[in-house]
């Protein structure tokens, strides 16, 4: 199977993440979007690695991994403590951070 | 002999120093403190005047270096002290006259509770000119220079609670200002033309500058001579001076400051004689002011004003005189001597009028004062006689030999500046002797004042009538002393230098002239003051006596042009200041923060308007990258 094929993929996926991010209100979902985005790049990553013939790409995807552990750990930490104080889970309606 | 020169200044400057910070336990001894160290460096100056005598006339000078003052690569300045026939002759007539005055303010001051600090500034004022006097570089000359300025500004306003003082004081300093940027001016333009500003190699040197820097040099001098000696157009200070106590007066008028001048430019002769633009200007001013005087002496009431006008106009001739170059500056400095004897004598007088008089200075309320006080009337007259000249007396010598250098300039120059002078013999004459007839002749025409106190005329005290009768001793016989056997010549000639001027009329055509002149002006005055009563209300007079009496609208003409004139221009800048430089300033803050005030707005707290930009920033990287790659 051609590889540039998974690249499509890979670039649809963080497509919709993308736009699930700028578009939906609800904290968990953005969350769950910027997840997709991630997994998107990764699986771009594995593509490059595979058409290149080297492992560096595959080793960026395990650090991807990790590094999206940690976000999902601090993320939900957020969002829990966020509901609590409002009542809420949208995203607009953190907006006091301006001047 | 040459530490004598430093001791000369020390006396008078111990006497200022014990003086103002002494304290009032020295208010008991104070004055005579003051007298005794000007005495003393009289006694100095004449112990060097006869070591002088009797050396040949090459060797008169002497010179005692004190310290080094300014040791630069380059720049050098010496504390050095020169002491020749024209140093020498301005030390006695300032240490002379100058005790003479001190002795005769211990009378004047004797009930002014002050009198220990107005001794002090006496000093001072003292010591500041004979370090004029006796600099051998233009730099230390300007140290006395500003002394002088200094000590007539605290003498002038001594009596600082009145306000009229107080006014006359800062006017008197800030007219002299003007004149000191002049000298310091010229010694900058001497530096840079000569590599120095000692009067050696300055006045040696001075025929090998070009003509222009030695004619920049001599306007500058001339403008410094200006503010001391009170010559148009700086001369407005000198009638607001009265306000000082008449010593101070007399001081300034006879002895010190107003010859600072007259000394400065016969002293950088060399200067000027290199310079005949410079030379032509000095004339003018001379000329100018000995006439400017002489009118404004004769509209004033005020005694001490009067004889005020009369000193501008007699150092006009001065000044004239040394405009005259070689042929002239030995009489400028004889008529500058003459002049000290008998304006000193003629301020001690009117101080001594307005003591027995209450301090009235308004001559209007004088009248037959003659009989009241003998002494003062015979002193004062014999002062007159010598300054309208009469015959035999020292101003007679004196003024005498500058009109007829007047007319030794040669050309039409010579004419006008002869007529001039000529001109100012008769009003001369006139003012005197209408001072003369409306003090001490006539009907006695003084009122009690509103308090019903009538003055009771009186004689001043011994202390007062000795410097006044050794004054007109000098005014009576000087003159001759000097001039029979041309004895002053002589003795001057080897520092200033001296040529016979080609009269177009001889010298006893000019002596006639004069005369005629003193009679006419006597006559006039007669005919209108002694003749007929003087009424006790000064009356309107001619559109001249109103200018007159303002002192020809010197004040008005400085408040127009000059006041008025800075007040629009600062008030002009002020307007640039706050619409031009505040503007760009103001503008640029404005514009910087209304840049900020948009770019506020985008940061609005939504967390994904945030995530628009920043994936719109990617995109743009991404797309730049791309390009970049394209290219």
């Amino acid at each position: 199977m051609n590889p540039v094929n998974y690249l499509y993929l890979a670039a649809l996926l963080f497509t919709i993440g993308a736009t699930g991010v700028l578009i939906r209100r609800n904290a968990i979902v953005v969350f769950m979007c910027i997840e997709l985005m991630l997994n998107a790049c990764n699986l771009a990553f594995v593509t490059f690695s595979r058409m290149h013939g080297n492992l560096d790409g595959q080793i960026i995807a395990f650090f991807t991994m990790v590094v999206a552990a940690a976000e999902v750990v601090v993320g939900l930490a957020i969002i829990v403590s966020l509901f609590r104080t409002r009542h809420s889970a949208s995203v607009d309606d953190a907006s006091l951070m301006k001047l | 002999m040459e530490n004598l020169i430093a001791l000369l200044i020390a006396a008078p400057l111990l006497g200022a120093a014990v003086l103002l910070t002494g304290g009032r336990r020295l208010d008991r001894v104070g004055h005579w403190i003051g007298t005794l160290l000007s005495a003393a460096s009289f006694v100095f100056g004449l112990i060097l005047f006869v070591d002088l005598l009797g050396k040949n006339a090459e060797h008169r000078t002497l010179i005692k270096h004190l310290f080094s003052w300014v040791p630069v690569a380059g720049f050098q300045a010496d504390a050095t002290f020169r002491l020749d026939q024209l140093s020498m002759t301005f030390v006695l007539l300032i240490t002379g006259v100058g005790s003479l005055i001190h002795l005769y303010s211990v009378g004047y001051m004797e009930h002014d509770e002050r009198r220990r600090r107005f001794f002090g500034y006496l000093n001072l004022f003292l010591a500041a000119m004979l370090l004029l006097v006796l600099a051998d570089n233009y730099l230390l000359l300007y140290v006395g220079w500003e002394g002088v300025g200094l000590a007539s500004y605290l003498l002038i306003g001594f009596w600082q609670h009145k306000p009229s003082a107080a006014t006359a004081a800062k006017k008197a300093f800030l007219v002299n200002r003007v004149g000191d940027m002049g000298l310091s001016i010229a010694i900058m333009l001497m530096f840079t033309t000569f590599g120095s500003f000692a009067f050696g190699p300055v006045l040696s040197h001075a025929t090998q500058a070009s003509e222009g820097k030695l004619t920049a040099i001599g306007l500058m001098l001339l403008l410094a001579a200006c503010g001391k000696s009170a010559q148009v157009p700086l001369q407005s200070w000198l009638g607001d001076a009265m306000e000082g106590p008449t010593p101070v007066s007399a001081l300034i008028h006879a002895a010190t400051m107003v010859t600072a001048g007259v000394y400065l430019i016969v002293r950088s002769g060399a200067v000027f004689n290199a310079a005949p633009d410079a030379q032509l200007a000095v004339t003018v001013v001379g000329a100018v002011t000995l006439l400017f005087g002489a009118i404004v002496g004769c509209a004033k009431d005020d005694i001490k004003k009067a004889l005020a006008g009369s000193t501008m106009s007699q150092i006009g001739y001065m000044v004239l005189a040394a405009g005259l170059g070689p042929i002239g500056y030995v009489f400028a400095i004889m008529h500058l001597v003459t002049h000290g004897f008998f304006k000193a004598g003629l301020f001690l007088g009117a101080g001594s009028v307005m003591h027995g008089m209450n301090d009235e200075v308004d001559m209007r309320k004088y009248g037959g004062l003659r009989t009241y006080m003998p002494v003062t009337f015979i002193t004062f007259g014999l002062g007159y006689l010598a300054i309208i000249g009469f015959p035999g007396l020292s101003g007679f010598f004196s003024k005498d030999k500058i009109i007829e250098a007047a007319f030794a300039k040669g050309g039409t120059e010579g004419w006008i500046l002869g007529g001039a002078a000529l001109l100012g013999a008769a009003i001369t004459a006139f003012y005197m002797t209408r001072v003369m007839l409306m003090t001490f002749f006539g009907e006695k025409r003084w009122q009690p004042d509103e308090n019903g106190n009538e003055p009771h005329p009186h004689e001043s005290p011994r202390v007062m009538r000795i410097p006044m009768i050794v004054l007109a001793v000098g005014s009576v016989f000087a003159g001759g002393l000097f001039s029979i056997g041309d004895r002053f010549l002589h003795w001057l000639e080897p520092v200033t230098g001296h040529s016979e001027g080609h009269s177009p009329v001889s010298a006893w055509t000019v002596t006639g002239a004069t005369m005629v002149c003193l009679l006419v002006g006597v006559g006039i005055a007669w005919a209108q003051y002694g003749r007929k009563p003087v009424p006790a209300v000064a009356p309107r007079g001619s559109l001249l006596t109103r200018a007159a009496r303002r002192d020809l609208l010197q004040d008005d003409f400085n408040h127009v042009v000059l006041v008025r004139g800075g007040e629009h221009l600062t008030r002009s800048l002020v307007y640039v200041d706050h619409t031009l430089v505040d503007g760009v300033v103001n503008g640029t803050a404005a514009g910087f923060g209304g840049l900020s005030g948009r770019l506020r707005r985008l940061q609005n707290g939504f967390a994904r308007s945030y995530a628009v930009s920043m994936f719109g920033g990617a995109a743009l990287l991404v797309a730049a990258t791309l390009l970049m790659r394209a290219v």
